[in-house]
């Protein structure tokens, strides 16, 4: 009698694979049953841009048409592609982390053989295909009511889907090492704040880095998080050539590079100090 | 009466219960202090780029920002932990434990929690607001700042009421999980006035969702703006919507099933 050995010894790709797919298709099935759910938490989400928008529109009609150069339309279209950003860039919180641990979430996810990331990443990339699909509506809508001015080249479009991507990637290491001071301290959020109130600023996500101090420009060009907003915006909005286009998704993938070593380590370390609570 | 007495008796408890986690003091602080960080950022942002926002000057907007952190301390302190504590319990089927009281059911869900830490916001939006006012020109008389504390107090009615409404959707929709991500995106319009933005939009804020009421008209009061039409109005439109909130409070209720016994 011969016993089969496992798919995930007798091909480790095509078993990951496996179980992306498996992933992805169940969270499709199960995120499309929250339609309703998801269309509120999209508003609400929306409005952050609509505010940046208005305002600065606002200024660029009061300066007879501009800011730094940047048209009324631009802006338009900047923060629209924000929007389609920020839905492929929301993942697992780390204020969530709490909960996992607390309700003992985490001790079923280390008895599983793959890296707790994995079911994370797959998730939520199952996620995303009903997050955008139902965002496009709004998309369409916001579209219509501000006017952007688009003009992005075929290259521009490829590069953008696999930008967003890319975002997604870097966005989850980066939330992931900050869930896990959560095995450290009972009062991470005030670390968590202070991470969101860098990346608000250093991103691209409160106004478009041109128009932020020199300083903080040459700051952020040594951080990881304009690689998940204003890359992936510019990459449809802004002019960049080929080799900038290029050039920012091998910075993509350095990020997430780094990001995924040290989340590795991390990971290792922290779980040690991991006493399950809850069931 | 009867309600003020319960809610201050559960103010009470909630309080001495919170007390105990002296750190959270300074969490909660350093917190509020970023908050305020940022929207300061924001205004030199806007204002390095412009001399004024729509008639709006850098000290006004002040006023606005701090009117809208302090109303934000207010709602997190001992709004929406209530809220969410009802969201919860009635996805849970626990409701019943607070329905079984023999007290009035919207009082009682709308007392119970208070995180009292997160009140430090009502501190450092007040300080917002008053650097604000003292960098404006005009001087603010007696009547403005009486006003001014009258209108506070009916924009802080009118999100609860708001919340309250969100919140009694959970009779229909039992997946809530949206709710306080949906109430903060919205509620981060109030960083301006509402006049800048368009008018689908103002129209919207001020009646579907009574944040401009809540926070424009009082930041009006004091930059001097305000006649006696708008606060007249946004008195009458919290009536209105009071009363509406009570009676789609009790419809929704109806709904509830309860799912524990």
């Amino acid at each position: 009698m011969s016993t089969v050995e496992p798919l995930a010894r007798q091909n480790p790709l095509r078993a990951m694979a496996d179980f992306y797919l498996t992933t992805i298709r169940t969270q499709l099935q199960t995120q499309f049953q929250y339609r309703a759910a998801t269309y509120m938490y999209l508003i609400g989400m929306v409005a952050e841009p609509v505010i940046y928008l208005v305002v600065w529109t606002t200024i660029a009609e009061q300066n007879g048409g501009s800011v730094q150069g940047i048209s009324t339309g631009q802006f338009a279209a900047y923060y629209i592609v924000w929007t389609l950003v920020r839905n492929m860039n929301i993942v697992f919180t780390p204020y969530g982390w709490e909960w996992r641990i607390r309700d003992g979430e985490l001790s079923a996810a280390l008895l599983r053989p793959l890296h707790p990331i994995h079911y994370d990443i797959a998730q939520f990339a199952g996620g995303k295909v009903i997050w955008v699909a139902l965002y496009l509506p709004i998309a369409a809508g916001l579209t219509l009511v501000f006017d952007p001015v688009f003009t992005a080249t075929a290259l521009e479009v490829v590069v953008f889907l696999i930008a967003i991507w890319g975002a997604y990637l870097i966005r989850t290491m980066l939330l992931w090492l900050l869930g896990m001071v959560t095995f450290w301290t009972t009062r991470g959020s005030a670390i968590f704040e202070t991470y969101i109130m860098a990346e608000l600023l250093l991103s691209g996500r409160l106004v478009p880095l041109e128009l932020m101090p020199g300083w903080a420009q040459t700051l952020s060009d040594y951080l990881p998080f304009q690689w998940a907003f204003y890359f992936p915006i510019q990459t449809l909005v802004g002019d960049l050539s080929a080799g900038e286009l290029v050039g920012g998704l091998g910075m993509q993938a350095l990020w997430t590079a780094v990001g995924a070593f040290l989340v590795w380590v991390c990971f290792r370390a922290s779980v040690k100090k991991y006493t399950a609570v809850g069931n | 009466m009867r309600a003020a007495r319960v809610a201050w008796m559960f103010f009470r408890l909630g309080a001495l219960n919170e007390l105990q986690y002296r750190a959270n003091f300074f969490v909660a602080a350093f917190q509020s202090m970023l908050s305020v960080g940022v929207a300061i950022v924001v205004l030199k942002l806007i204002y390095s780029h412009t001399a004024e926002l729509n008639g709006w000057s850098e000290a006004e907007l002040l006023c606005v920002m701090g009117i809208q952190i302090l109303l934000g301390g207010v709602i997190h302190a001992a709004i929406q932990p209530n809220m969410e504590r009802l969201v919860e319990e009635v996805r849970d089927g626990k409701l019943d434990h607070a329905l079984t009281k023999p007290e009035d059911s919207q009082v009682l869900v709308s007392v119970r929690d208070v995180r009292i830490w997160r009140a430090v916001e009502v501190i450092s939006g007040a300080a917002v607001l008053g650097v604000g006012v003292a960098r404006l020109d005009t001087e603010i008389g007696l009547g403005d700042a009486a006003s001014f504390g009258g209108l506070l107090l009916v924009g802080a009615v009118l999100l609860y009421c708001f919340w309250l409404i969100l919140a009694t959707g959970v009779f229909w929709i039992v997946h809530m999980w949206f709710l306080a991500d949906l109430f903060e995106g919205v509620y981060q319009t109030g960083r301006f006035p509402i006049g800048i933005y368009p008018s689908w939009l103002r129209y919207s804020l001020t009646y579907l969702i009574p944040i401009g009421f809540a926070i424009t008209v009082p930041a009006e009061a004091v930059t001097s703006r305000l006649g006696w039409t708008t606060p007249v109005g946004m008195l009458a439109f919290a009536v209105a919507l009071f009363a509406f909130t009570r009676w789609f409070w009790f419809f929704g209720l109806r709904r509830y099933s309860g799912a524990s016994a």
